[in-house]
């Protein structure tokens, strides 16, 4: 992924490097470390960010710089510029970001694929490199970690991408404004459905059944919608959709209580492990690289530890870069299996993470963007959210979508973060993509939601 | 005769829990395994699908497990992964607490209705709308209102268990013979010497079955509010490995339940026999 790479590395585009940037390659990497952790090189990456405004001064004219490079070689000309400037100490300022408020912190997560990037921060060590020390607990559903994090029980969780736009509405819930500095994955979710379904896979013969989502402010919600919808079929009088916590899905599945659900990962893979569903498609078929969990935190949390705050979303940046690295994921799969984490086969989780599957009907089939990582909270995305929330009746009258979005999602401030940390964040807060083939404006929300005929009558 | 009834009693019982264990085993034999499936496809398999194996496990399997928890009950793996034996030291804790508190509350406040048919009469309805309200309701509300989530729970067990200890003293404290009332007023005894010395012993078998009641629902009650709060208990773990669909551990934390359940009751079974008295 484009924004991980890093700009000052003269290979990046031939090889994939590893994570710590100490070896030329990860199988070197894994040779040289044997333990899980390793810590990636962020002082380099710092002192890039200094060394190149440092010779940006020094040469203000680009047709200079590169003269001067030239002549004496860029590694020459870094000795030459640290002997009159001390490199090492401006690197270290500009890294130190002010300690932490607060250091012991918790964070609450649902035991899915998704929570990858939060709960692996542990066991690898990504919250302990960034000076803190947090607890991840494992929480019973959406509606508890929402409870607990207004409570101030957490002082950040795992919700589902539109949960924080949710709370800050104040639906289902007291209007409290939450904020979302990072996306958790990308991508990560499908559609199983049951075995005896294995011949009825056209959306258009499934009138009358019944399906399960996590939760009513989701994207699983608003996707399977959307799907059912582009087929022709009204989701609110057609079929039917329940709300029922992930691991219930399993066996009611199993139990024949539904017929078929839009699940977070390692979920729908649990059901075709278990022999009771097989997949029928992805999210990312739906929409490719839609978002699915993010990282939120109430504004609150912000004000008061805003350093805490600065370091936990650098550690899940962090954490995400790594989850995005396809030889990372296998690794990853075995870190977060243990019962104190996900607590699931970890063949389940890594056919998830690495994209070699069984798709339940026999075949085996690959798919490396199965579930992706991007921390980047696009607008874009809560603007969509808002179309839909709108579109099915959630939220009624005029909304202002890019106020929202802009209130909740903070592409801004993590844009900054991400920039101090020396990634490439994209330059735009907003994009336009596309969702079963028809295209996505977010400058005209309203236009898109007038399009669909299939809608609640508001 | 009564030992050779005893004998005959456990011989039956014994037999009958064989008969079950071979039942189980039986039916959880599962089905051959799965034709004509390429071994790489299996590999990505569970054994479910691939062997045929029953989703239920048998009991061979539960009590290999169940003998692996017995060995290192305490482990501690961090905050989410902790031993049986340590879960069901969060669950006892907690219990305890909210169990303690409506002890507390309930004696006194049910002495008082009893001495008092008009009290009695007034909170009555209240306390019967009050009384069957299921645990699981209260829940959401202690969340909200109390805003920490153990707390919440030693107050959805509070709830819980005090409405039989309140009922059963109040009728306890009411139902005193009356002769022993009027024969303590002709001796011209206090009204507290009277309440104690008079009063709590002939009401205490009543009282003491009601808190057997109530000990009985606020060990129901712990499990279900653990697996909403999370974190710690038996009820977290009984979700927690429901989330991994492990049946196997499952069925070992409910046979753990009502181990502890029934110790808790016989305790409190042996009290009350204490406090009887042949009339």
């Amino acid at each position: 992924m484009a924004i991980f790479d890093d700009p000052f590395d003269a290979e990046r585009n031939l090889r994939p490097a590893c994570i710590c940037g100490q070896h030329r390659s990860a199988a070197e990497h894994d040779r040289a470390s044997h333990s899980l952790r390793c810590e990636p090189a962020e002082d380099r990456r710092y002192e890039g960010v200094v060394a190149s405004a440092l010779v940006r001064a020094v040469f203000p004219r680009d047709a200079a710089r590169r003269a001067f490079l030239k002549s004496v070689g860029a590694s020459t000309a870094l000795a030459v510029l640290s002997q009159f400037f001390p490199l090492k100490t401006a690197t270290e300022a500009f890294a130190d970001t002010g300690t932490p408020e607060k250091k012991d912190l918790k964070v609450g997560f649902i035991p899915i694929t998704c929570a990858t990037p939060i709960i692996m921060g542990a066991p690898l060590g990504f919250y302990a490199k960034h000076g803190l020390n947090v607890e991840v607990v494992k929480t019973a559903g959406w509606a508890v970690i929402r409870d607990k994090t207004i409570n101030k029980e957490y002082d950040a969780s795992h919700m589902l991408a539109p949960m924080p736009i949710a709370i800050s509405l104040g639906l289902g819930a007291q209007p409290i404004p939450f904020v979302v500095p990072a996306i958790e994955n990308i991508n990560g979710q499908g559609i199983t459905l049951a075995m005896k379904h294995k011949d009825r896979r056209d959306p258009k013969d499934w009138k009358g059944m019944k399906f399960a989502i996590p939760f009513d402010y989701s994207m699983h919600n608003y996707l399977l919608r959307y799907y059912l919808a582009e087929h022709g079929l009204d989701p609110d009088t057609d079929v039917q959709l329940r709300s029922v916590p992930p691991p219930e899905m399993v066996a009611n599945l199993r139990a024949e209580n539904i017929d078929g659900f839009l699940a977070p990962d390692n979920i729908c893979q649990r059901a075709i492990y278990d022999g009771v569903g097989f997949l029928h498609v992805l999210s990312k078929d739906i929409w490719d690289g839609h978002p699915c969990c993010s990282f939120a935190a109430s504004r609150e949390f912000i004000t008061t530890a805003p350093n805490s705050f600065a370091a936990l979303t650098r550690a899940i940046v962090d954490a995400t870069a790594y989850a995005s690295k396809a030889e990372n994921r296998k690794l990853i799969a075995e870190a977060i299996a243990p019962a104190n984490y996900i607590n699931a086969p970890v063949t389940v989780l890594e056919q998830v993470l690495t994209g070699t599957y069984a798709d339940g009907l026999g075949g085996i089939k690959t798919d490396p963007k199965r579930v992706d990582f991007d921390p980047f909270p696009w607008q874009s995305f809560a603007v969509w959210m808002l179309t839909q929330m709108k579109r099915w009746g959630q939220v009624k009258g005029d909304v202002d979508y890019k106020a929202i979005a802009e209130q909740v999602y903070l592409a801004t401030d993590t844009k900054k973060l991400m920039q101090e940390m020396g990634l490439t964040p994209p330059a735009s807060s907003y994009k336009t993509f596309s969702v079963m083939g028809k295209t996505f404006d977010p400058d005209k929300p309203d236009d898109y939601l007038a399009s669909f005929k299939i809608r609640k009558a508001s | 005769m009564s030992t050779s009834l005893r004998l005959r009693a456990a011989i039956v019982s014994i037999v009958l829990f064989v008969a079950f264990l071979g039942i189980w085993q039986l039916a959880t034999r599962g089905t051959a395994p799965a034709a004509n499936m390429s071994p790489e496809y299996a590999k990505l398999m569970g054994a479910t699908a691939t062997q045929g194996a029953s989703a239920m496990p048998g009991p061979i399997e539960v009590g290999a497990k169940l003998w692996e928890h017995v060995r290192r009950p305490f482990y501690d793996n961090g905050p989410n992964d902790k031993g049986l034996g340590i879960q069901l030291g969060y669950s006892i804790a907690r219990v305890s607490l909210g169990y303690l508190l409506a002890v507390v509350i309930a004696i006194p406040l049910g002495f008082l209705i009893g001495m008092s048919p008009l009290v009695s009469r007034a909170l009555d309805p209240f306390i019967q709308i009050l009384k069957p309200i299921s645990p699981l309701a209260w829940m959401p509300l202690a969340l909200y209102t109390i805003k920490d989530s153990g707390l919440s729970a030693i107050f959805v067990i509070f709830i819980c268990s005090v409405w039989p200890m309140l009922i059963n003293t109040s009728f306890g404290v009411a139902s005193v013979r009356k002769e022993w009332i009027n024969v303590a007023r002709t001796l011209e005894v206090g009204t507290i010497r009277r309440a104690f010395t008079v009063i709590l012993p002939a009401a205490a078998p009543t009282i003491l079955t009601g808190m057997r009641i109530s000990i009985g629902i606020a060990w129901l009650v712990i499990v279900a509010a653990e697996m909403l709060v999370g974190g710690t208990g038996i009820g977290y773990f009984v979700w927690n490995e429901w989330n991994n669909l492990s049946i196997t551990n499952v069925i070992i934390a409910i046979v753990l339940i009502g181990l502890v359940g029934m110790l808790l009751d016989q305790v409190l079974a042996r009290v009350t026999r204490l406090v009887t008295f042949p009339e």
